[in-house]
């Protein structure tokens, strides 16, 4: 279990980096984030009193008084009780609400493609890499298209045919606005609909990366001993290529998910704003247009811790599937 | 336990990325021949004399290792060829020929015509002046931004493995940490709290840079672990060579073309992060880029509006720019790699052996 030690210290190690980071940014770059910020709580109508002062200046720095470590110490302590502090944007809301409203969103909808497009990718990768040399192998490189398309421009282009054009799909929101929010029929139903164009530009786009990562492992895996040894005993083809050369060609693309997730991350957040998705992305962004630096924080902070979870879960996983993390001391 | 295979010095991949050449008589690389011979990836290279007898494998006459470090000709290079290099004058040159971009005219929102091959924007601005301008812009960033985060990773990756130990140990959990902190979003909070008056050229490109360096530098590592130990680098530090000669002279030639891909991937992140960065307004101010172009198509209502000339033609160039680098990417990968060549090689052999046959 040396490998899940490991891991898990790992990823201790990138959580601190992460909020030492977050504290860093705002203490490093020029302007007066605090003022700015206080400015604006003024002008919702909120009242400023020399605790609220000190609670943003552990958060952006602009304290003086206090020595760095006794800052990083109390931006700790505030972290550590959940406290944010409150969003300018959405006054009087409290950033983790805003963050905990619109995250659940940005959850499902990158998690749902993400799945998908893993799967589809790796399976079309293992079956076009199966057979190299191949009509359909030798156009395998046409799919570079997709992986450089930015995200943005796929779901551009998606509104315009599909939404505009045809028709089919809404081309703004996450639900029907006359709906209750919740788990029921009519609603999930709703938001089904107005994610699927979403969802189909973050499959679209990144399909590609993982088809074509997979197609390179799968050919390159066919000239292994064991695929020789397995077609030796007469397996049939099929089993050869499910469990012998798949199981080993997909390490690699499970290896190599942090990169992927990143990626998928990094293009969801600019896509939300096409969609005007009520998702953590687009409030991202109107945090960044609103000067409202604490939800920025906050949201950086929680996409980050996101990221950092699903990959510990990913490289949790690759621990089960490939024995030799084991063996290894 | 030591076999007679350690023994031989033995270069990475180019005795295997022979075979096909050896069977194959019209294998291309006859054409490619002057270029190799001034290559400057001749593993020799100016190594000293110690150097000489590691890098002369026995067995392979020269030349043949030599050419099998250059990509062969295939159709979809040809394509990806033809795409950068026309992207790539259009963005250099075209500049020269088109009016004005910021040219407002009283024929706003007009769809391709004669006198405006991609239409007009909601001002009447010219759509190709715009693209053109744009495309320099978008292609000035990335070969910056390809460069910066490729020295960065080449810094990190290889000088980290080549000392080894507690440096190789602290630049690798370095990287690693970057590759999983998610980039774009990092981008957005630096630039969001950096005021639009400093968001100059230079921040952004370094932001960009400083963001996207991780997961080559951990190729790099992989590929430099391998070469560091291998007889003729062990010779050249025993010559009592410096670190950087060693870096430069003996393991830098067996990574370029490892370093190449790198950087043509970097270009393509950098593009596509500056583009993203633009059209959410956060790109760098007086800039005008394909970002910067798409943003003002979104704020402009080309999408309600049913303006596709506005708004495909600067998304498409990106796409097309970065299709035509990840397929020159695909030649490289296969000097990297020679099971993908001998792969497509060989089944073409079978072909060819079947048509004979009948």
């Amino acid at each position: 279990m040396n490998y899940v030690l490991r891991k898990l210290l790992f990823y201790a190690v990138a959580v601190w980096a992460a909020i030492t980071l977050n504290f860093a940014i705002p203490r490093l770059l020029p302007g007066n984030p605090v003022d700015i910020l206080l400015a604006k709580l003024q002008q919702r109508g909120g009242t400023i009193t020399p605790q609220s002062r000190e609670a943003y200046a552990a958060l952006l720095g602009g304290d003086t008084d206090d020595s760095l470590l006794h800052q990083y110490w109390t931006y700790l302590v505030n972290l550590a009780h959940g406290d944010l502090g409150t969003s300018v944007t959405y006054f009087p809301t409290k950033v983790t609400d805003v963050i905990s409203t619109s995250m659940p969103w940005t959850i499902t909808l990158v998690g749902i493609a993400t799945i998908i497009a893993a799967i589809l990718g790796v399976g079309l990768g293992a079956v076009v890499g199966w057979r190299p040399g191949t009509w359909l192998d030798s156009a395998v490189p046409a799919t570079t298209i997709l992986a450089a398309v930015p995200y943005f421009w796929l779901a551009l282009v998606l509104v315009y045919l599909l939404a505009r054009v045809l028709g089919w799909f809404p081309s703004q929101g996450g639900y029907d606005v006359v709906l209750d929010p919740g788990f029921n029929g009519p609603f999930l139903q709703s938001a089904l609909l107005y994610g699927f164009l979403p969802a189909l530009t973050i499959v679209l786009a990144s399909l590609g990366g993982w088809m074509l990562g997979m197609r390179n492992m799968m050919v390159s895996t066919l000239s292994e001993d064991y695929v020789l040894t397995a077609r030796a005993k007469g397996l049939p083809e099929r089993t050869i290529m499910r469990n012998y050369a798949a199981r080993n060609a997909v390490l690699p693309s499970i290896a190599g998910f942090a990169i992927s997730l990143g990626f998928v991350v990094s293009g969801s957040v600019v896509t939300e704003q096409v969609f005007s998705y009520p998702g953590i992305g687009s409030k991202l962004l109107s945090a960044v247009q609103n000067n409202d630096y604490a939800l920025m924080q906050g949201i950086f902070l929680y996409i980050t811790l996101a990221v950092l979870g699903a990959n510990l879960v990913v490289d949790l996983l690759y621990g089960l599937i490939d024995p030799r993390t084991r063996a290894k001391g | 336990m030591s076999t007679s295979h350690s023994e031989t010095p033995e270069p990475p991949v180019r005795d295997q990325a022979d075979v096909p050449g050896e069977v194959l008589p019209d294998h291309e690389g006859g054409r490619l021949e002057p270029a190799a011979a001034s290559a400057p990836i001749a593993p020799t290279g100016p190594g000293g004399p110690l150097a000489a007898p590691a890098t002369a494998p026995v067995a392979n006459p020269m030349p043949r290792g030599r050419r099998s470090l250059l990509p062969t000709m295939t159709p979809w290079l040809a394509v990806g060829l033809t795409l950068v290099v026309a992207i790539g004058l259009f963005g250099a040159f075209g500049p020269f020929f088109v009016g004005d971009p910021d040219a407002i005219n009283d024929i706003g929102l007009s769809g391709p015509s004669g006198a405006n091959l991609l239409g007009t924007t909601q001002t009447g601005q010219d759509v190709l002046s715009q693209l053109a301008f744009a495309t320099r812009g978008s292609l000035q960033i990335g070969l910056l931004v390809g460069v910066m985060a490729t020295v960065l990773s080449a810094f990190f990756g290889i000088y980290g493995a080549y000392l080894g130990g507690f440096a190789d140990e602290a630049f690798s959990l370095l990287s690693n940490v970057f590759l999983v902190i998610p980039g774009l979003p990092l981008v957005i909070v630096i630039s969001g709290f950096v005021p639009p008056e400093d968001r100059g050229l230079w921040t952004i490109a370094l932001v960009l840079a400083l963001t996207s360096w991780a997961a080559s530098s951990r190729v790099l590592r992989a590929q430099t672990l391998s070469v560091r130990n291998r007889d003729y680098v062990a010779a050249s530090q025993l010559a009592g060579e410096r670190p950087w000669r060693v870096i430069a002279v003996e393991i830098l030639p067996n990574l370029l073309p490892v370093l190449a891909s790198q950087f043509v991937y970097a270009v393509i992140a950098a593009i596509l992060g500056e583009a993203g960065l633009s059209f959410l307004g956060l790109g760098a101010s007086n800039s005008s880029t394909l970002g910067t172009m798409l943003f003002y198509a979104q704020n402009g209502f080309a999408l309600p509006l049913g303006a596709w000339w506005w708004f495909v033609p600067p998304g498409l160039i990106i796409a097309l720019f970065g299709m035509g680098l990840s397929l020159i990417n695909f030649s490289i990968d296969e000097i990297i790699d020679p099971k993908l060549k001998n792969a497509r090689t060989s089944r073409r052999r079978l072909r060819r052996a079947a048509q004979e046959g009948r």
